[in-house]
């Protein structure tokens, strides 16, 4: 996308804290974003991944720790970075979050409009380019509601994408989908990979972020204890946590586990 | 047919007075929505003093009769800061100042019924939280308001009947003048009955066709 050719990192999360309810949910972690970079974060349940994802758009935020886009640190407690930040940061829910009195198009189109500034007519133009993007030209006057949940997550990365993002956070985006609907989601996002979107996903599909990440963050109470590239992480008899837990989600799922190459 | 020819030779006056109440309920529920809303908003989303300031009016309004909160206002506060805006004016002000504070709590309702997941998207999306409120929030929140303010509707237009006291030539004010003159209480008082009766009925209908309009495609029956 718009991203920097030199090798400045577009987007860094560094040591970030975060406090709920007294507890430390997030505990220093860090992650660095370069042009094409895709890093899947996994963990166990509770292990602070959401709570991560939103500190990094600081939907929450965090306690410690700083924001930096490019050169430019950013000062999310001033209300205009934080917005920008935010423009800047994409991002997909596993319940999509479609406004739900809006059609597809004027999904995509509200934040064109009130953040943009576009006129009404501009703005459904570019929510009809991103709509047929994600393969749902056709649905585009349809309400949420009468939306599958593929498509509800298919108009969600299209509303994301239509703002621009340099970068695009995902939260388990295909774990509210129903199995046969996991794959046209999986399919725009490794299309999206593919262009060089830089990404941060948290997804148990481990087969996609084998095929797709750059690197593998491995989150447990609150740390990232392992980082690093699937080749690395996966590997048979690679003996990290991340392996293990790979396999215990194998079994527990009853899948087969992928195997090299 | 004296008691008929009573009738028909009131009729015109009070019918007069039937648009009295009709300019009286939609002018108190109009400043109860635009105070309503505002007042629900903050009461979600504002930060604590300016909620708890809600929560203090709501209270107030909402614990005095309203026939001693038109006595209050009309004889006693808008004296003292010399406010004269006449019975109508003054009545159309108390029931909708009344009105706001039911109203607040109808749409506050309706606020908390929505997900958070509805403010966290506008947020990621860069918009700004008034933004939010404004474009998603409250489209959604009124539509599921409509039954609840459809009541309040109906009870506003008959606390309407309660600004008889002070002068306001509105349905009841005007009922009352006749039936005392002419002593033909029963048809009369039936008369003016029906009368609400009606306006009731017509205000309900037209609630609930908005409501039909303004239904999310896709959802079922019961609005979400
Ligand atoms: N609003 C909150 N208040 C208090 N604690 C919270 C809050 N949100 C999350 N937590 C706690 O923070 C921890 C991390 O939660 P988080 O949702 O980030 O985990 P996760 O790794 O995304 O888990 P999952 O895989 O189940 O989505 C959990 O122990 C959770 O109970
Ligand atoms: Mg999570």
């Amino acid at each position: 996308m718009n991203a920097p050719q030199n090798d400045t990192p577009i987007l860094r999360a560094e040591h970030f804290s975060k406090y709920l309810t007294g507890r430390k949910i997030l505990d220093d972690c860090s992650i660095s974003m370069r042009p094409g970079d895709v890093k899947v974060l996994i963990g166990p349940s509770g292990a602070g991944k959401s709570t991560f994802l939103q500190c990094i758009n600081c939907l929450l935020e965090p306690d410690e720790g700083e924001i930096w886009l490019g050169e430019r640190r950013v000062d999310f407690k001033n209300t205009r970075e934080l917005y920008d930040l935010r423009q800047h940061v994409g991002m997909i829910f596993q319940d999509f979050k479609l406004f739900d009195h809006l059609s597809a198009e004027n999904n995509v189109a509200l934040a064109l409009r009130k953040v943009r500034g576009l006129s009404k007519a501009e703005a459904l133009k570019r929510a009809h380019e991103e709509l047929a993007r994600v393969g749902l030209e056709d649905k585009a006057k349809l309400y949420p509601a009468q939306l599958s949940g593929g498509q509800k997550q298919r108009v969600a990365i299209a509303r994301a994408l239509a703002m621009d993002p340099t970068i695009l956070l995902l939260d388990e985006p295909t774990s509210a989908l129903d199995p046969e609907l996991v794959g046209e989601v999986l399919t725009v996002i490794r299309d999206l990979a593919a262009r060089g979107m830089p990404m941060i996903m948290v997804t148990h599909q481990m087969e996609f972020a084998r095929a797709v990440a750059t690197e593998i963050l491995f989150m447990e109470a609150g740390h990232v204890i392992e980082q690093g590239s699937p080749e690395e992480l996966l590997a048979p008899g690679a003996q990290t946590r991340t392996q293990d837990f790979c396999t215990r989600l194998y079994e527990l799922c009853g899948e087969t586990p992928v195997e090299e190459g | 047919m004296h008691i008929l020819s009573t009738i028909i030779e009131a009729l015109p006056y009070i019918l007069e007075g039937t648009l009295v109440t009709i300019v009286l309920v939609a002018g108190a529920l109009s400043l109860g929505f635009c105070l309503g809303v505002p007042m629900a908003v903050a009461q979600v989303y504002a930060p604590r003093p300016a909620a708890m300031l809600v929560g203090f009016y709501v209270w107030f309004f909402r614990g005095v009769p309203v026939l001693l909160l038109l006595f209050l206002f009309y004889y006693g506060l808008f004296g003292l800061i010399g406010l004269d805006v006449g019975t109508i004016g003054a009545s159309c002000i108390v029931l909708g100042m009344t009105s706001a504070a039911y109203q607040s709590q109808i749409f506050r309702g309706s606020i908390l019924s929505l997900s958070a997941g509805q403010l966290k998207a506008g947020k990621a999306l860069g918009m700004t939280n008034g933004q939010t409120i404004i474009h998603v929030i409250l489209p959604q929140a009124l539509r599921l308001s409509i039954p609840g303010w459809s009541n309040e509707y109906s009870i506003l237009l008959k606390d309407s009947a309660m600004c008889f006291a002070l002068g306001t030539p509105e349905i009841m004010a005007r009922t009352h003048f006749v039936a005392s003159r002419t002593y033909e209480h029963l048809p009369l008082y039936i008369t003016a009955g029906l009368i609400y009766f009606a306006i009731t009925m017509a205000g309900v209908t037209m609630l609930r066709r908005l409501e039909q309009k303004a239904r999310i495609p896709g959802y079922n029956s019961a609005g979400m």
